[in-house]
C-alpha cells in the first residue's frame, strides 16, 4: 500500500506570500496560500518506517511532517501539482536515496513521487482554481488536481495514488515495409513517422523524400526490409540538428557548402597566417573548441535549446545549461566545466495575444511571459546547481520571438594538454573496448528531440521531446570522471549522450574504432517495457557514453560505484565496419558503418538575393534630449537586467575577476573576465554580439556587425585583440525558402570576410535552422512566424594579466572622456529608430543604412587600444554598440555613479543630426576614461586611429551633455538616469 | 605545524576546490575526502584538525537546503563527528555547509547540546536565489574570527534566512554566540544595497558554538581570498596607483582561513 506524507511550515511561509502576492497582481481575489510539500511512497513499509522517514524530512525548527494524514488548513480550494507518470522526478529520487540509507535497504526504480499542494483561501470560484493552476503547471510534464473544502474532506485529502508508468505492450522491433511503400506513404513515414498498429504515428523522422528514396535504395540492395531501430537510428544520424546539412550540402556554386566554404574556409587562413602564433588546438571537431592557454586549454561550447524551451520552458532551458555542461565533460578525455554562457531572445512579454498550434483554437501555447519567466528559473535551476559559474549573458526582446524563443546556453572548459605524455585533448575508441553508458537511466523522455528539432513547431509536434535536468547527478558524474578518472587513464574515449541519444553518441564514437555491436537488454532503464526503438534513441539525460579498455573496466566500474555512478557495460567496439544491435538475442540492427554517416544524399540549394526597401524614416530632431535618454536607457534591450545576473551563481569556483554588474551602480557589462587557475593571473574573457534587427536590412552587416562587438567588447575588457576566437550560432527559419537561403550565404560571407580581417579563428559552432512557428492566432486564423535571421557570436579571448583588466565604470573625477572611432549616421535597423517610430507610428522604424563594419579601421584601433590596456592607460572603457554613444556615456557614468560633462564638439565622424550623433549604432567605438596624468601617453599609444576628446568625469553627479554649438542638450543626474535603467524590469 | 584540513566533497557540494586552495593559501595541508570515503572507511576523521563544510547544493537541496546530507552523516559518521568536535578539532561550515551544520544540530550546540536543531536557514525573503556582496562586522571571540571587525564578502544563496524561536534567539545573543551580523558597510553604501540580504532575524549572518571552534557562515570567504575577487578592485587599483600604494594581492576573506590554521600554530 503506498502512504502519503506532508510537510508543512509551522511559521509565515516566504514563498506562500510570493504566490499570494503574484496571484493577486495577476487579478485573482485570493487573500491566503498555505504550500505543503507532499511525498507518496510506493512501498510496503510499516508505521515506524513511515515515521522515520517522515522525520528525516521535516525540520522541527519551521517543519512540521505528516504521515497519511493530511493537513487541513483553512482553504477554499486545494490544488495539487505533481508529476506525469515518467517525468523525472528529482525530489522523488533524493528521498528514495535517503530512504535506502537509514532503513539500509534497497528499493527499485521509482518509488517516491513528489508533489506540491497548494491550499488556497479567498473570493475564488472552482474555474479560478483551475486556472491558477494551469498558470504554475504545465500540462507537458505536470498532472493537477483541484479539490473544493468539502471534496477535500470527504475525500480525506488527494490520498495516495501512485502515478506509475504502466505500459502494457511487449517490447519488440518491428518490420517496416518501404520496399513496397510508394512516395506517397515514404513521405509520411519521413514527416510523421512509423505507423502504430492503431494507425497513430511514432512522431517525426524528419527525412524528406529523397532521402527516403535512398534508404529504401540501400535495403533494397541488402534484399530485406530495415527494422524500426534502424530507421529511427538513420534518422536521427541523418537529422539537420545532427548534420547541418543545409550548411553541408552544395549551395548555388559553392560545392563544398557554406560551413567549409565560408567559416572552416576561415579559420583554415587565419591559423596559417598567424603560424606560430596559432592558439588554436582543436576546431570543429569535438563537442567543443579549444585554444592554448599555457600548459592548458580553454573550451568552449554554444548550443542553443530553443524547440523544447517554446514547450517547456523551465526543463527546456534547465537541460540545455545542464545538457551543454557535457559538451565540456565530451571534449577529449574530459574538460572541467568552469563558466556558463547564457542569451535569450523572447516576444514582448506584455503581448497577452493568445497563440495556439491546433485549429480551432486549440493546444494553446504558453505566453512570451511565462516563457521568459520559466527559462530564466530553468537555467538559475540548472546552473547553479552545477557548481560554475554563470557571468555572461544577455536578454534581447523581438515581436518575432514571440512564436518560438531563442534559447542560448554555453560552457567553457579547462582540461590539461598533457597528462603524463598523452594528449588529453586527443582520444579514440579502440576496436576491443567496451561500450560503457554512465549516468542517469533511460526512459521515454526525450524520444525524438534531434528530429522534433529539425521541424518547426506545429500542432504534430511531440511533447515526449521534453526531458527534465537532474544537475546533481550529473554533477557526481563529472566529479567521478573528470576529476578521477579520467587521470587515472581508465577510458580511451568518451561523448555525451545528447540529440539522438545512444544512436548517436555509439555511432559517432564507432567511427574511432570502426564498428560497434551493443546488446540492448543491458542498457538500465528507468521503467520496464520501452521499445527497443525508444531505448536507442531517447534522450534521457546525464548520460555520457565512454569506451574503456577490458583490463580497466573492474577499476572503473568500482571507481564509479564507490561514487554512486551507474556505471554499465552495453557492448563492444569492433573494427567490423558493421553497427550490430541485438534485443531478446535477435539482431534488430545491422548497418555498414559507411552507410549510416556518409550514406545521406547530397541536396543542392539555390538562393535569392534578399532586397527589401524599407520607408526612410523622416522625422526631425526631438525637442527633448534629455527626456529621449531617459526613453532609451528604459528600453528592453538597453535596460538593466539585473535581476537575471544576481539570480545566477557568477562567483563559484572563486574564478569571477570582472563581473557581470560592475561599479557602484552595478551596471550591466557587455564582458566579463575569470582566472581559470588559482595559481595563476592569466585570464580569459567573454562576450557576445547580437544584432537581429540589422537582418531587416541585410545579414550581411547584420554578421559583421554581432562579429565587431563581440570582438571589441572583448577587447575593452582587456583581451588581447591577436589572441580572440569566436563561436558562431546561427538561427535561422524557413530554410525551404529561397530569400532566407540568400540571407544566410550573405551572413556566412560577412563571417569569412570579417573574421579574416580581423585575424579572429571560429572553433566551434551550431545552427538551428527552422526556428518557425505554424499554428493559429487568437482568431483561429492560421499565422506562421518566424524569429527574425539571428546571429550569435560569442567571443573568447585571452588577458595575460588579469590585473590589467578594465571595468566600464568612471572611477576618478576629473578624468579625461574620451572616444575612440567616428560617429557616422548609420541608423538603420537601429534601437533610436525602433523607439522614435513606436512613438511616433506604433511600429519601429527600420531604414536602410544599417552600420557596415570597417575591419581595416578597425582593426588598426584595437590593436592600438590591447597595447593602450597592457601599458595600464585606461581607467574604464565601454564599447559602443546598441543605443549608441549616449548609452555609453549613461553607463560609464552610472558605472561610477560620477557626472560627466562632455560635449559632441569636434567629435570625429559624418553625423550631423545631435540626436543622430547620440544614438547611431557606427561600428568600432569604444568610450574611454582616462587619469588626465596618462592623457598624452594614451594619445601616442592610439596614433593613427580617430580619438575624440568629449569632456571630463565631474565630482558631483550632474550629467551634461552639450550639442554641436555648445549649448547643452542634456542635464540630468546620474540618479535619475540610474533609476530609468532599473525600472524596466523592477518586479521581475 | 601545517593543521590538516579534511574538505568534504558530496554530492552536489560545489565549492569544495576553492575551499581547499584557500586552506593552501592561508598555510594548512588540505585534502579533498568525498563524504562516502568517510562513510566506508578509506579515510579517518581523526586524522585531521580541521574539518570544513564547503557550499553546494548537496543532494540537489531537494527536500530542504542541507537536510539529506546531514541525514547521511546523521546515519553514518555521527559518532566521528562528536569525537571530532570533543578532541579540539576547528569546524566551519560554508553556505550549503552551515546549512548542513545546523540540520546536524552542531550548531548552536547551545549548552554543548550537539544534535538538537534549533536553528535553520530558510527561503530569501525575495524567494529568490541571490549572487552579490555584504558587509559583515564579526564577534572576535572564535578563532575562527579572532581580531576581525568589519569585512565584505560574497553571497550566493536562495535559503539563507536565519531563523529561530525567541527564546533561541535570545540564548544566541546572551552567550555571544552570534559571528557576525550584516551591517551596511562599504559595499553597501557604494551599491546601495541593503544590508540584510535575505531577511534574516537579527541581520545574523554566521553562528559560533561555545567553545568557538565551529564556525558556520552564509557568506563565502573562500571567494574573497584574491584582490581581483572583489567587486570593486578596478576602482581600488585606481585609487591606490595615484596616491602611490601599493595594490595588495589578497583578499579579507583569507584571514578566517589563516586564524583557523594559526591556532594550530
Amino acid at each position: 500500500m503506498a502512504h502519503r506524507i506532508d510537510i508543512a511550515r509551522t511559521i509565515p511561509d516566504n514563498r506562500a506570500k510570493t504566490l499570494v502576492s503574484n496571484l493577486q497582481n495577476q487579478g485573482f481575489k485570493v487573500s491566503g496560500a498555505e504550500i505543503v510539500d507532499s511525498y507518496t511512497i510506493d512501498a510496503d513499509l510499516d508505521g515506524g518506517d513511515m515515521r522515520r522517514i517522515a522525520d528525516s524530512l521535516t525540520n522541527p525548527v519551521f517543519q512540521e511532517g505528516r504521515v497519511d494524514d493530511s493537513f487541513k488548513p483553512r482553504f477554499d480550494y486545494a490544488v495539487e501539482i505533481g508529476f506525469l507518470p515518467g517525468v523525472t522526478d528529482n525530489i522523488g529520487n533524493t528521498v528514495r536515496e535517503g530512504m535506502e540509507d537509514s532503513l539500509k535497504r534497497n528499493f527499485d526504480g521509482q518509488i517516491v513521487y513528489s508533489s506540491r499542494v497548494l491550499f488556497l483561501s479567498g473570493d475564488l470560484t472552482r474555474e479560478d482554481a483551475q486556472r491558477v493552476a494551469n498558470g504554475l503547471a504545465n500540462p507537458l510534464i505536470q498532472r493537477i488536481n483541484v479539490l473544493d473544502y468539502r471534496e477535500f474532506v470527504n475525500s480525506r485529502g488527494f490520498g495516495s495514488k501512485v502515478p506509475r508508468v504502466r505500459i502494457s505492450e511487449k517490447p519488440s522491433a518491428d518490420l517496416i515495409d518501404i520496399l513496397n511503400a510508394d512516395d506517397h506513404e515514404l513521405q509520411r513515414i519521413g514527416k510523421q513517422g512509423i505507423a502504430n498498429p492503431d494507425g497513430t504515428r511514432r512522431g517525426p523522422l524528419a527525412l524528406d523524400l529523397t532521402y527516403m528514396g535512398t534508404i529504401r535504395d540501400y535495403f533494397a540492395r541488402q534484399g530485406r526490409n530495415p527494422s524500426d531501430v534502424e530507421l529511427e537510428s538513420i534518422a536521427q544520424t541523418w537529422s539537420e540538428h545532427c548534420r547541418h546539412t543545409i550548411f553541408a550540402d552544395p549551395i548555388d556554386d559553392i560545392e563544398s557548402g557554406l560551413f567549409k566554404h565560408f567559416i572552416r574556409r576561415a579559420t583554415d587562413e587565419i591559423r596559417r597566417a598567424k603560424g606560430n602564433e596559432d592558439f588554436c588546438v582543436s576546431v570543429f571537431r569535438d563537442n567543443s573548441g579549444a585554444i592554448a592557454f599555457g600548459d592548458y586549454l580553454i573550451t568552449d561550447k554554444v548550443e542553443t535549446h530553443n524547440s523544447p524551451s517554446a514547450l517547456d520552458p523551465f526543463g527546456g532551458s534547465a537541460t540545455g545549461i545542464v545538457g551543454v555542461k557535457r559538451d565540456a565533460m565530451g571534449f577529449g578525455l574530459g574538460a572541467k566545466p568552469i563558466l556558463f554562457r547564457y542569451g535569450f531572445c523572447f516576444g514582448n512579454p506584455d503581448d497577452e495575444r493568445p497563440l495556439f498550434k491546433g485549429e480551432n483554437k486549440t493546444q494553446k501555447m504558453l505566453s512570451p511571459r511565462r516563457i521568459m519567466n520559466g527559462v530564466i528559473e530553468g537555467v538559475n535551476a540548472g546552473g547553479n546547481q552545477s557548481g560554475v559559474a554563470t557571468p555572461q549573458g544577455f536578454v534581447y526582446f523581438d515581436d518575432k520571438y514571440r512564436g518560438k524563443p531563442l534559447v542560448f546556453v554555453g560552457v567553457v572548459g579547462l582540461i590539461p594538454r598533457e597528462v603524463n605524455g598523452r594528449k588529453l585533448y586527443e582520444k579514440r575508441a579502440m576496436p576491443g573496448d567496451y561500450i560503457v553508458m554512465a549516468g542517469g537511466r533511460v526512459g521515454k523522455d526525450g524520444i525524438h528531440g534531434a528530429t522534433f528539432s529539425s521541424e518547426a513547431i506545429d500542432s504534430g509536434s511531440p511533447a515526449t521531446a521534453v526531458q527534465i535536468a537532474d544537475p546533481i547527478t550529473q554533477k557526481k558524474m563529472n566529479d567521478a570522471i573528470v576529476k578521477e578518472a579520467r587521470d587515472l587513464k581508465l577510458f580511451t574515449s568518451i561523448t555525451d549522450n545528447g540529440a539522438g541519444g545512444l544512436s548517436c553518441s555509439v555511432a559517432e564514437m564507432a567511427k574511432e574504432s570502426g564498428g560497434f555491436f551493443v546488446d540492448l537488454n543491458k542498457v538500465p532503464l528507468k521503467y520496464p517495457g520501452l521499445q527497443p526503438w525508444e531505448t536507442w534513441v531517447s534522450e534521457s539525460q546525464e548520460r555520457m557514453t565512454l569506451s574503456v579498455p577490458k583490463d580497466k573496466w573492474d577499476e572503473f566500474s568500482g571507481l564509479m560505484q564507490r561514487r554512486g555512478v551507474e556505471a554499465t557495460v552495453i557492448g563492444e567496439f569492433t573494427d567490423s565496419g558493421k553497427c550490430l544491435v541485438n534485443y531478446d538475442g535477435k539482431n534488430v540492427m545491422d548497418l555498414d558503418i559507411n552507410f549510416l554517416h556518409d550514406g545521406l544524399p547530397k541536396r543542392r540549394m539555390t538562393t535569392k538575393p534578399f532586397v527589401k526597401r524599407h520607408a526612410e524614416p523622416n522625422f526631425s530632431e526631438l525637442e527633448d534630449l534629455t527626456l529621449t535618454l531617459h526613453s532609451m536607457l528604459g528600453r528592453r534591450n538597453i535596460a538593466s537586467f539585473g535581476f537575471i545576473s544576481r539570480q545566477y551563481d557568477h562567483e563559484v569556483q572563486g574564478n569571477s575577476v570582472l563581473k557581470p554588474l560592475q561599479g557602484r551602480g552595478l551596471v550591466n557589462a557587455d564582458a566579463t573576465v575569470a582566472k581559470p587557475l588559482p595559481h595563476s593571473n592569466k585570464g580569459i574573457v567573454l562576450s557576445h554580439g547580437i544584432n537581429p534587427r540589422y537582418s531587416e536590412i541585410d545579414t550581411y552587416n547584420m554578421a559583421a556587425a554581432a562579429i565587431d562587438t563581440a570582438v571589441r567588447n572583448a577587447v575593452s575588457a582587456g583581451a588581447d585583440f591577436n589572441r580572440i576566437a569566436l563561436l558562431d550560432n546561427f538561427c535561422w527559419c524557413s530554410p525551404d525558402d529561397p530569400e532566407r537561403l540568400g540571407q544566410l550565404k550573405s551572413a556566412a560571407l560577412a563571417c569569412y570576410d570579417t573574421a579574416v580581417a580581423y585575424g579572429t579563428p571560429f572553433i566551434s559552432g551550431k545552427d538551428s535552422m527552422f526556428n518557425d512557428f505554424k499554428g493559429f492566432d487568437e482568431n483561429g486564423k492560421p499565422i506562421k512566424i518566424s524569429v527574425p535571421p539571428t546571429l550569435l557570436v560569442s567571443s573568447l579571448g585571452i588577458i595575460d594579466d588579469v590585473r590589467k583588466a578594465v571595468s566600464l565604470d568612471a572611477k576618478i573625477p576629473g578624468d579625461v572622456v574620451y572616444l575612440i572611432g567616428e560617429n557616422d549616421e548609420e541608423m538603420g535597423g537601429s534601437e533610436y529608430f525602433a523607439m522614435v517610430g513606436e512613438q511616433q507610428k506604433g511600429e519601429a522604424f527600420i531604414g536602410n543604412l544599417a552600420p557596415r563594419v570597417e575591419t581595416g579601421r578597425n582593426r588598426r584601433a584595437y590593436e592600438s587600444f590591447s597595447r593602450a590596456i597592457e601599458r595600464e592607460l585606461i581607467s574604464s572603457a565601454q564599447s559602443v554598440h546598441r543605443g549608441g554613444l549616449g548609452i555609453a556615456l549613461a553607463k560609464t557614468a552610472m558605472g561610477g555613479m560620477l557626472g560627466l560633462d562632455v560635449s559632441l564638439q569636434g567629435i570625429k565622424g559624418l553625423a550631423t543630426r545631435e540626436d543622430y550623433q547620440l544614438y547611431s549604432e557606427t561600428s568600432g567605438r569604444i568610450l574611454v576614461t582616462v587619469n588626465p596624468a596618462n592623457a598624452g601617453d594614451f594619445e601616442e599609444t592610439m596614433k593613427g586611429s580617430s580619438v575624440s576628446r568629449l569632456g571630463t568625469v565631474r565630482t558631483d553627479d550632474k550629467f551634461i551633455v552639450k550639442g554641436m554649438d555648445g549649448k547643452r542638450i542634456i542635464g540630468t543626474s546620474v540618479n535619475t538616469l540610474l533609476h530609468s535603467y532599473k525600472s524596466t524590469f523592477r518586479g521581475y | 605545524m601545517k593543521p590538516k584540513t579534511l574538505v568534504l566533497a558530496a554530492y552536489g557540494i560545489n565549492c569544495d576546490e576553492e575551499t581547499k586552495f584557500a586552506f593552501e593559501r592561508a598555510g594548512a595541508e588540505a585534502e579533498l575526502v568525498h563524504v562516502n570515503d568517510l562513510i566506508d572507511g578509506h579515510k579517518k576523521l581523526s586524522d585531521y584538525q580541521i574539518l570544513a563544510f564547503p557550499g553546494g547544493f548537496s543532494y540537489g537541496d531537494d527536500t530542504g537546503a542541507g537536510k539529506a546530507l546531514a541525514n547521511r552523516i546523521e546515519n553514518h559518521l555521527r559518532e566521528g563527528v562528536r569525537d571530532f568536535i570533543s578532541k579540539e578539532g576547528l569546524v566551519i561550515g560554508i553556505c550549503n555547509g552551515f546549512q548542513v551544520m545546523t540540520n546536524l544540530g552542531l550548531l548552536p550546540g547551545i549548552e554543548g547540546n550537539y544534535g538538537e536543531r534549533k536553528v535553520a536557514l530558510i527561503d530569501n525573503d525575495s524567494s529568490r536565489f541571490d549572487c552579490r556582496w555584504v558587509d559583515l562586522e564579526f564577534n572576535p571571540r572564535s578563532p575562527w574570527t579572532q581580531r576581525l571587525k568589519r569585512m565584505s564578502l560574497p553571497i550566493a544563496h536562495g535559503e539563507g534566512k536565519f531563523y529561530t524561536d525567541s527564546e533561541t534567539l535570545r540564548k544566541l545573543h546572551e552567550r555571544k554566540l552570534v559571528a557576525a551580523t550584516y551591517v551596511s558597510g562599504e559595499i553597501c553604501q557604494s551599491e546601495l544595497l541593503p544590508a540584510n540580504p535575505n531577511g534574516s532575524l537579527d541581520d545574523i549572518a554566521c553562528l559560533i558554538d561555545e567553545s568557538g571552534r565551529i564556525l558556520g557562515l552564509m557568506p563565502h570567504p573562500e571567494r574573497a581570498v584574491d584582490f581581483t575577487q572583489l567587486p570593486n578592485w578596478t576602482l581600488l587599483k585606481e585609487q591606490y596607483r595615484r596616491s602611490g600604494r601599493e595594490i595588495p594581492n589578497e583578499g579579507p576573506g583569507i584571514k578566517i582561513f589563516r586564524n583557523g590554521v594559526n591556532y594550530f600554530s
